[in-house]
């Protein structure tokens, strides 16, 4: 029991450092194709100083996503090793696929970072492209992986053992395209509104220059774009978490009793003991209409299970609150800003605030939507066929690993924000090096740059 | 012995993991010459080392992620069994793995003056010092017969198990071979004074290898004496006694500044001590309970990772051969940066 709790959060603490990374992985290459794409055909410097500004920044942050992934890929073994021999010949190929998309996103990032002055600007903003889709198709395939465990298929058990096994099949289980769709929406969200944030602040501090207004327009058509789909494809998932984990659905709704016409609760703390939802708004029938499209259509409940197989229900259903409610305010905000830039040519200073708030929003909700995923799949680790605490490693000694990845995970987080801080006072990239070689005076003499 | 889809699964692995010692190895070797950074030019040698690493290293940490994945994918059991046995040298590798790629980055991205940066200046070369002992200890370990498997029950003293003084030797070798790489590669990126610094290194690095070398063979007899055996049957001799040719003509062509042929010999060098030490390993995984054949996983997996490799390796080399190309080839800047002792980027 106690080794579970342990793995449990050390598994949690790694995936939601990756998270952020990976998340970042996929959307800051768009963002640095599309300022550099817009520099090739304008020749306007503010996007030359944007594209690498934020190559800069993609340059620090995939290595933390390469290191903190690693730690993931032995950690699937080191925390779950029962999981592993199950799950390995399953999952594994969408690893495998993985692993290519990998290769190529740090090859031809590599050109990317280094190659500013050795490829033509043709050539260099080639290099970019397959950065960008190999980034995307890293999250995509790790998300079958994942959403495997949701829903298994590809095999049958017989006495423990997993039999019959067919890869294809686990690779392109059911409900893998549609949790895709969500995720890799999610991740350019949550990486728009952070670099949004980063250029509404400096708005905000009083620097009203070219630099600021583009990075942030750049930033906001495709933080709007992902936000205005992402309620789409939020309800699609709905629907198939109520078509395949009833008990999760139930779990993120509060629904403690099986019932037809169920209503949909907004918000409030779940009271578990006495199967209440204090502070929660409800709209009668709501939850019914938008599982099944059908207002009277009867939804199961967390009294279909035992009580001992519940999920941490107030975890889950916070979670979902907080996932939901970021989207929705965030599309609230993005509209604001898109208003007030049509009618006013400028924006206000709340306007620019809550685009700030918008950064934070953004994670918050890719990090509750993972919280929704992963807590409301539990007990089972495998959806169904086997559960988490059958599949935790033997080796003792778990809350020392887990207290030290957490210590580590600390200092490289400050470092990093202290890096980043730095590398967001808003100047472009050449000045900076200009003035470190200034600073660094009698060795200035070789300049060569790369 | 017929060619099986396990076999050629675990050539598959086997291949990824001799990239990763001649390529990602050759990065954890730059780290311990930036540690050992001494003398006039020791900011000279740290930024040629910085140069050469900064674009591809990247790319050749993948190929660890790639070995893992095969590992887990295609031989699960032994994965599960090899992740308890090897509870806490893979949470220390990671350690290092972590700590390693992060230090490079913070290096590179800030500058050097400020307090934190040179905190991790220095976490970059004792990373780099650290992970490669324990990666010559993990495979030590597996060779050894300290780790039992009965069923799917790891029977192991997770303390001793990989700290037996062979394993100690492996990681040894380990690190004086990627420090050997390292300092080659440099010579060919560097010219002047420089690079006789570099030559000197690889000197050093190659006489510690031979001094190693030696004394790994007592260890192996005392305390793998299967391992010692194979080692010197017909299927893993020949492929030894390459590699120590191998390692001689490379120490000649350092001696002699024909630091291209060096670098041809000292891959080929480590390319037949790996091999050399797999022929030996086969058939176990983890001697003397798990086989390849008996932790592999089933053919329908097999056959989908054999099958995807050749397209993944379509994409793969032409990708792999812009890169070095771009950076490696031809490359009359970075001799430039490293002549001036004081350039910068
Ligand atoms: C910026 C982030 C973000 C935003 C605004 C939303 N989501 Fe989300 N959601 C995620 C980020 C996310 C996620 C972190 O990416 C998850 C976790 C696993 C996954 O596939 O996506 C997720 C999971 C997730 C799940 C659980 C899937 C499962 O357990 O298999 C549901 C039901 C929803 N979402 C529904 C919604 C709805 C109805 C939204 C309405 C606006 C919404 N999401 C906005
Ligand atoms: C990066 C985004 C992800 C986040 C933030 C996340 C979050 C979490 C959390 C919070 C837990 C602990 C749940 C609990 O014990 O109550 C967990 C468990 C786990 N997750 Fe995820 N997860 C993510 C993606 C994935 C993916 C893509 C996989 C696919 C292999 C995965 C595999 C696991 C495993 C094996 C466990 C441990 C077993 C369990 O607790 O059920 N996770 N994750
Ligand atoms: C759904 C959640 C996940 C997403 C969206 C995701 C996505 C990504 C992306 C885009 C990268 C590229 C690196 C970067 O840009 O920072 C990356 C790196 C990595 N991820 Fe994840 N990942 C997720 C979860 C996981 C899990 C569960 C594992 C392992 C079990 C994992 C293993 C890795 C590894 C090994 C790397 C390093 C690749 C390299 O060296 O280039 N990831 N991930």
């Amino acid at each position: 029991m106690e080794n579970l709790i342990a793995a449990r959060m050390q598994m949690a603490i790694s995936l939601g450092f990756h998270m952020v990374f990976a998340a970042l992985g996929i959307g800051l290459p768009l963002l640095m194709l599309v300022a550099e794409g817009l520099w090739l055909r304008t020749k306007k410097q503010v996007y030359l100083d944007l594209a690498r500004k934020w190559a800069k920044g993609t340059g620090i942050l995939f290595a933390i996503g390469a290191v903190s992934g690693t730690a993931l890929s032995f950690e699937l073994g080191l925390l779950w090793p029962p999981f592993m021999r199950l799950a390995g010949p399953l999952i594994g190929p969408a690893f495998a696929l993985e692993g290519y998309a990998f290769f190529i996103e740090a090859i031809f990032l590599g050109l990317y970072l280094y190659g500013w002055k050795r490829l033509k600007p043709i050539a260099h903003w080639l290099c970019g492209v397959p950065v960008a889709i190999s980034g995307a198709m890293s999250g995509i395939l790790v998300m079958s992986a994942n959403s495997w465990m949701q829903n298994p298929t590809g095999f049958t058990m017989v006495n423990g053992q997993a039999t019959n096994i067919d890869p294809v099949k686990a690779l392109m289980n059911p409900s893998w395209g549609i949790l895709a769709l969500h995720l890799t929406l999610a991740c350019y969200m949550a990486t728009a509104f952070m670099v949004a944030a980063v250029y509404a602040w400096g708005l905000l501090k009083g620097r009203r220059d070219d630099y600021h207004k583009s990075g942030l327009a750049i930033a906001m058509v495709l933080g709007t774009l992902a936000a205005l789909a992402q309620p789409i494809s939020g309800d699609l998932t709905a629907r198939l978490v109520y078509e395949t984990q009833p008990t999760k659905l139930a779990a993120m709704e509060s629904q403690f009793t099986t019932e037809a016409g169920a209503p949909l609760r907004i918000g409030g703390i779940p009271d578990v003991a006495n199967r209440t939802v204090p502070f929660a708004i409800e709209i009668p029938s709501g939850l019914s209409f938008l599982a099944t499209h059908d207002p009277n259509a009867e939804i199961q409940g967390l009294d279909a299970v035992p009580e001992a197989d519940w999920p941490l229900v107030p975890l889950v259903h916070v979670s979902f609150q907080v996932m939901v409610g970021s989207g929705l305010a965030i599309i609230l905000f993005s509209l604001a800003y898109w208003f007030l830039r049509w009618r006013k040519r400028d924006f206000g200073n709340w306007s620019l605030r809550a685009l700030v708030l918008s950064g934070v929003l953004g994670v918050a909700a890719l990090e509750a939507g993972w919280i929704v995923t992963e807590v409301g799949r539990q007990p089972w680790i495998i959806y169904n066929v086997m559960r988490t605490a059958d599949a935790v490693t033997p080796a003792p000694g778990i809350w020392y690993t887990f207290t030290g990845f957490v210590g580590l995970y600390v200092v490289l987080a400050v470092t990093l924000i202290w890096l980043l801080l730095r590398l967001a006072t808003g100047r472009p990239v050449e000045n900076e090096d200009d003035e470190r070689l200034a600073k660094s005076g009698k060795e200035a003499g070789g300049v060569t740059i790369a | 012995m017929s060619l099986s889809l396990e076999m050629l699964t675990a050539g598959l692995a086997l291949l990824a993991l001799t990239a990763y010692a001649v390529l990602a190895g050759a990065d954890f070797g730059g780290g311990v010459w930036d540690f050992f950074a001494r003398g006039p030019r020791a900011n000279g040698q740290r930024r040629a080392i910085a140069e050469a690493m900064g674009p591809v290293w990247e790319a050749n940490h993948v190929w660890l992620i790639f070995l893992l994945v095969i590992l887990f994918t295609g031989f699960p059991v032994a994965f599960s069994a090899l992740s308890v046995a090897l509870f806490i040298p893979f949470h220390l590798l990671l350690v290092g793995i972590i700590l390693r790629g992060a230090a490079f980055v913070f290096r590179a991205h800030g500058s050097e003056e400020a307090g934190p940066q040179r905190v991790w200046a220095r976490a970059f070369g004792s990373a780099s010092i650290i992970t490669p002992v324990l990666l010559g200890m993990c495979l030590g370990a597996i060779s050894a017969g300290e780790i039992r498997i009965s069923g799917s029950v790891v029977q192991v003293n997770y303390f001793t198990a990989w700290l037996t003084p062979l394993s100690w030797a492996c990681g040894a070798l380990a690190l004086a071979l990627f420090a050997y790489l390292a300092a080659v590669y440099l010579t060919l990126e560097t010219s002047g004074e420089l690079r006789e610094d570099f030559r000197q290194r690889t000197l050093i690095s190659g006489g510690v290898v031979v001094a190693i070398s030696v004394l790994l063979l007592p260890l192996l007899v005392w305390q793998a004496p299967r391992l010692a055996e194979n080692l010197l049957s017909v299927r893993a001799l020949p492929v030894l006694v390459l590699g120590v040719i191998f390692a001689l003509l490379s120490l000649w062509a350092v001696l002699t500044r024909r630091f291209a042929i060096a670098r041809v010999t000292a891959v080929a060098e480590v390319i037949m001590l790996l091999w050399g030490w797999a022929f030996a390993q086969w058939p176990y995984v983890i001697y003397p309970d798990l086989t390849l054949e008996a932790s592999a996983a089933p053919d329908a997996t097999l056959g989908f990772l054999l099958a995807t490799a050749p397209i993944g390796a379509l994409l793969l080399i032409p990708s792999l051969w812009l890169l070095f190309s771009v950076f490696k080839g031809r490359n009359p800047e970075a001799g430039e940066a490293g002549k001036m002792a004081g350039g910068r980027r």
